[in-house]
């Protein structure tokens, strides 16, 4: 019969220091402690909050009810405002709400706000920047190691630059606001490590479908995604960002791709905030650990009604298409579209 | 006395004094909702961790005007009506469709348009629909969803049309986490989570009664009873109407007539 041994958890001495992962680390520095561990709620230092023409309106409308007609906001420089959903319409209230955008720019002195003027023709508008994630990163305000909020499920997309990015409500956002800060509870991390040559017939978007086929919609809730691995080394900016935005749509906190000369590059002319890349420890603990070998993949689709309905496009050759959308944040960027003229 | 009041400026952050508990999120670790414990009596003044911004931030004390813990007490409270049953992954584009959305939650008037949608955007197949034709307010005053309730967007008009709605608790398997979160920030609707798959054993119109405190459901139609995981420390905050009545009720931020 084996002696009986006695589990020692070396960390409830405090005096060693667990390793952690990327986002646990971006969660640290932001809440100004040493460690964390999954399951702490700790108050985080909001580095951007962005808002749009949706929920922006009702997060201001509480920013003004609870902390006055007459507050200001925590910092005009960390907020950005980007109209982008309900736009170059005739529908009354959705133009209405720009004007409320507006104006509460115009009382704050916001400095980041791309306004839409001229309705009648968006190539008329110097400051407008189409889809909110996507101007986000082009106009430098995603940087590595940050926490960027946004009220907006697809937020997550920033976590391509190794940053903690999510989506929060108008309540939290107004507090915000008002505070510059949120109460946040870190996420254990779910590592996703791709290897291998990415065929030239798969994009970004076979890659998340794969993952979120294998883990189902609710498969990361309330976790962090980290991507890793020599296929997400060769990926640029926009395949990250495309692997990030689906992370809430297997129902992940945050997604995260380390930041590397990749990032640093595209960053160069765009942003000359300084900033300082975190990267998860080689003790980190990992809830699970995922291994694809991206060489074996093939393209495919998520069938309705589900994104983790997961089937191979060969299986789905009879189906005929009535209808095709390329656009929004996942699939709209131009190399989205480059990639799908190429197809004709 | 409103003079021992530390006047706030609204530029500045204001603080709780959050315990270890959790906040907003079904905890993996544990299975009861938590979240801090704002104690009226023992406000803290602003923690060292927020130290650098101590040139925005302002602490304060205050015993006046708090309401005793007692009256947000949830452990009496009890919600007795129809339910109304839907299945797994209901998500927030069923909830209230993104059409809709041009509505803002915090103007009172479209605030009360949001609700008479509440759930529009569920199937045909529901054909027994949460709000009838030509009504503006549901008679199903308990929802009862399966797993990932509340998943997609994170359109806080989604916890806001059902509660405007007159829903008063939602009873799901499991929940999406941007709309558990919004659920009790905004006080709009309870979520509750329940241990068993409930939705598969309630038909809606059943009369049920939940028992916060007893963190328990009864299905009067069929006679069943059913196990809730504890509303925790999440119940008050959402008693009080949110986490900025709760903040301002207990006296962790001063009340509107300063």
């Amino acid at each position: 019969m084996a002696p009986q041994q006695s589990e020692r958890k070396t960390y409830t001495t405090g005096s060693v220091k667990t390793g952690m992962t990327m986002t646990e680390k971006i969660l640290a520095r932001a809440s100004e402690k040493q460690q964390l561990n999954p399951g702490d709620n700790v108050w985080v230092n909001v580095d951007i909050l962005m808002t749009h023409d949706v929920c922006g309106p009702g997060s201001i409308g509480i920013f003004k009810k609870e902390f006055g007609e007459k507050a200001k906001v925590w910092d005009r420089e960390k907020i950005v405002i980007i109209p982008d959903h309900y736009i170059f319409t005739s529908d009354e209230r959705a133009n209405r709400n720009v004007d409320i955008l507006r104006d509460f720019c115009g009382e704050q002195n916001i400095k980041y706000f791309y306004d839409i003027k001229d309705l009648s023709n968006f190539k008329a508008n110097p400051d407008y920047k189409g889809v909110c994630h996507v101007a986000l990163a082009q106009e430098g305000h995603c940087r590595p190691g940050e926490v960027l909020l946004g009220t907006d499920s697809h937020t997550c997309t920033a976590g391509a630059f190794g940053q903690f990015a999510t989506g929060i409500g108008n309540t939290d956002a107004g507090f915000v606001l008002g505070t510059g800060k949120v109460l946040l509870k870190v996420p254990p991390t779910l590592r996703f490590v791709m290897d291998g040559e990415m065929p030239h017939y798969l994009l970004a978007k076979d890659l998340i479908l794969q993952i979120i086929g294998e883990i189902s919609v609710a498969g990361a809730t309330y976790k962090s995604m980290e991507f890793v691995g020599t296929t997400v080394e060769s990926l640029n900016m926009e395949e990250r960002m495309t692997l990030c935005n689906m992370v809430v749509e297997a129902g992940g906190k945050n997604g995260v791709v380390p930041a590397d000369s990749t990032t640093f590059k595209y960053l160069e002319d765009k942003t000359s905030v300084p900033y300082e890349p975190v990267y998860s420890d080689a003790q980190a603990s990992f809830l699970s650990e995922y291994r694809f070998d991206i060489s074996k993949l093939e393209p495919l689709v998520a069938k309705p009604h589900s994104p983790d309905n997961r089937a191979l496009a060969r299986e789905c050759k009879d189906v005929k298409i009535d209808r095709v959308y390329i656009g929004s944040c996942t699939g709209g960027k131009t190399e989205d579209f480059l990639a799908a003229a190429k197809v004709f | 006395m409103a003079a021992s009041l530390t006047r706030i400026s609204y530029s500045s952050a204001f603080t709780f004094s959050a315990s270890k508990t959790s906040v907003f999120s079904p905890s993996l670790f544990t299975s009861s909702i938590k979240v801090p414990t704002f104690s009226s009596l023992t406000v803290k003044p602003l923690c060292s961790t927020f130290a650098p911004h101590a040139a925005h931030a302002i602490s304060f004390t205050t015993h006046a005007t708090s309401t005793p813990a007692s009256v947000l007490d949830t452990s009496t409270k009890t919600f007795h009506g129809l339910c109304y049953v839907v299945g797994d992954n209901i998500d927030t584009d069923q909830i209230i469709p993104a059409e809709y959305l041009t509505l803002v939650p915090s103007n009172p008037a479209e605030y009360e348009k949001l609700g008479s949608y509440a759930l529009i955007g569920l199937p045909s197949s529901y054909a027994t629909r949460f709000i009838e034709p030509n009504e503006t307010k549901t008679k199903y005053s308990i929802v009862i969803g399966g797993a990932n309730f509340g998943c997609g967007s994170s359109r806080e008009h989604a916890p806001v049309a059902l509660g405007a709605a007159g829903a008063k608790a939602v009873v799901a398997e499991s929940y999406a986490r941007i709309f558990f979160r919004n659920s009790v920030a905004t006080g709009e609707v309870y979520p509750l989570e329940s241990e068993a798959r409930i939705c598969e054993e309630c038909k809606t119109g059943d009369v049920v009664t939940i028992e916060l405190g007893e963190s328990r459901l009864i299905n009067h139609s069929t006679g069943k009873e059913y196990k809730l995981k504890s509303i925790g420390d999440a119940g008050p905050v959402i008693e009080a109407g949110g986490i900025f009545a709760y903040a301002r009720k207990t006296g962790m931020i001063p009340s509107q007539s300063n």
